[in-house]
């Protein structure tokens, strides 16, 4: 199944890209479309950020459906 | 007359008189049914303490100072800088030098000399936290490091005091209402902190001027409409803003039942939070990984003996244009990787950025490749320019 991946902070700015398609197996979960992420990131150390699916904030092992809309919010601190 | 009021986050506190000018001052407020005169003077009983004076708390500041808010706590312990006046509008040229918290004082009793400022020249500590926090009403965090914001969201739950968050990067904010009793807190949505350095501050990775006076105005209007008791605030959502897409997302968030925080109320008392960010403690020495630092001094004789190694600029081209040490090579951060063929692994090799995070991450990934001889040249340019060159431009 083909998801759409919104990118935020430092995780655009290491793969590059505001969003990315990715291509998974079904029955993937959040935590796989952050695994399938972090091995496009060339190695770089990467914050652990919050996902949201269907904007909603998600846990790790809830699942992903074709055609989700999934975002990646890294942690910032700037003030 | 005395009221009692039974609305917002304060409860049982007399409600003072608008005495003077203040009704002329406050019109546009009072004929908002949202407001009203009871609401204003609600406005003028409430106490709202602000965590940092600096990108966030120039327009909370102001906006709350100008709303009429009668206290407004301030804590911050820094000194004015050149650098901070692209986005800290509460604080002008003449104040370069002075301490935040004076010059301040001074712009919010000009903005409104109804408005009383208690100053807390200090940084928020597990020591000091509770005490500061007791007395107000709402607390808003606009701090710009990870350990005051645990801290601040775990005083918060602790107290249940609602924290109004806000937080930003280079062109990306987020916003949002923690700690109350029905919603979530900061542990909720980010249950452990980064590794230090992970997450560029806005000394390193920049951040565009307006950006905190956009989320510090959210941050305003939310601490308004909690003491007012008005319209529905961010409780249990997260607003992120993108302003270079000029997007603006809010996705729900939920309380969760194993924080140690708000869920199963396993933190009591405030902990070490330099310790739980792993920040500030002594250098773990067994670490096979640490990377051995020079002073700018000590590269600065490198280079005069004519030492036979690489200096490293893993900055930016933007960066590189502003200010660069002679005989550095240019290899920004996101390029180090590729560059390892073209590196010698036996050859020594110095490595500097603006601060000495950048170049310390470089520095690691370099030695994980089997380099050997590794420096990190502490302080970065910035320090480069204070001790060895001062005609090197800081930025």
């Amino acid at each position: 199944m083909t998801l759409r991946v919104m990118l935020f902070a430092s995780w655009a700015d290491a793969l590059g890209a505001r969003s990315i398609d990715l291509d998974l197996p079904e029955r993937s979960t959040a935590g796989d479309v952050l695994a399938a992420l972090a091995a496009r990131a060339n190695g770089a150390a990467l914050a652990k950020p919050a996902l949201a699916i269907k904007r909603q904030l998600a846990r790790s092992d809830d699942p992903v459906s074709a055609g989700d809309e999934v975002a990646v919010i890294p942690p910032v601190a700037g003030g | 007359m005395t009221a009692q009021i039974h609305r917002g986050p304060i409860v049982d506190r007399e409600l003072p008189e608008l005495g003077g000018d203040e009704i002329l001052r406050y019109s546009r407020h009072l004929i908002l049914p949202e407001v009203a005169l009871e609401g204003q003077r609600w406005l003028k009983a409430s106490r709202v303490l602000l965590i940092g004076a600096g990108g966030l708390g120039s327009p909370l500041a102001l906006y709350l100072a100008a709303a009429g808010v009668g206290t407004l706590g301030l804590v911050d312990f820094d000194v004015v800088d050149l650098t901070n006046l692209q986005r800290q509008i509460l604080h002008g040229t003449g104040d370069v030098g002075r301490p935040k918290l004076e010059s301040a004082k001074d712009r919010i009793r000009d903005v409104n000399p109804n408005v009383h400022v208690e100053g807390y020249e200090t940084k928020l500590t597990s020591a000091n936290a509770l005490e500061i926090l007791r007395d107000y009403d709402v607390v808003i965090d606009g701090t710009d490091n990870f350990q005051t914001r645990y801290l601040t969201n775990d005083a918060c739950v602790i107290l249940g005091k609602p924290n109004v968050y806000g937080s930003i990067f280079r062109f990306e904010g987020q916003a949002s209402v923690f700690a109350t009793e029905e919603g979530p807190c900061y542990r909720c949505l980010y249950p452990e902190p980064p590794p230090p350095g992970l997450v560029p501050s806005c000394a390193e990775g920049g951040v565009i001027g307006v950006l905190p006076g956009l989320v510090g105005t959210i941050q305003a209007t939310e601490g308004l409409k909690l003491l007012l008791g008005v319209g529905e605030t961010l409780i249990g959502r997260l607003l992120t803003i993108d302003a270079l897409t000029m997007q603006f997302r809010t996705l729900k968030l939920r309380k969760d039942p194993s924080c140690p925080a708000c869920g199963t109320r396993q933190i009591q008392e405030l902990i070490d939070y330099d310790q739980f960010c792993g920040v500030g403690g002594p250098p773990d020495v067994s670490d096979p990984n640490d990377v051995i630092e020079l002073t700018p001094r000590e590269v600065a004789e490198k280079l005069k003996r004519g030492d036979d190694f690489d200096l490293l600029d893993v900055r930016e081209p933007h960066e590189w244009a502003i200010a660069r040490i002679e005989g550095a090579r240019l290899v920004p951060l996101g390029s180090v990787g590729d560059a390892i063929p073209t590196l010698d692994p036996a050859r020594e090799i110095v490595i500097h950025c603006k601060g000495g995070v950048r170049s310390a991450k470089a520095a690691r990934q370099l030695q994980a490749a089997g380099f050997t001889r590794v420096r990190n040249l502490a302080g970065g340019i910035l320090r480069w320019s204070d001790e060895v060159d001062p005609k090197i431009p800081k930025y």
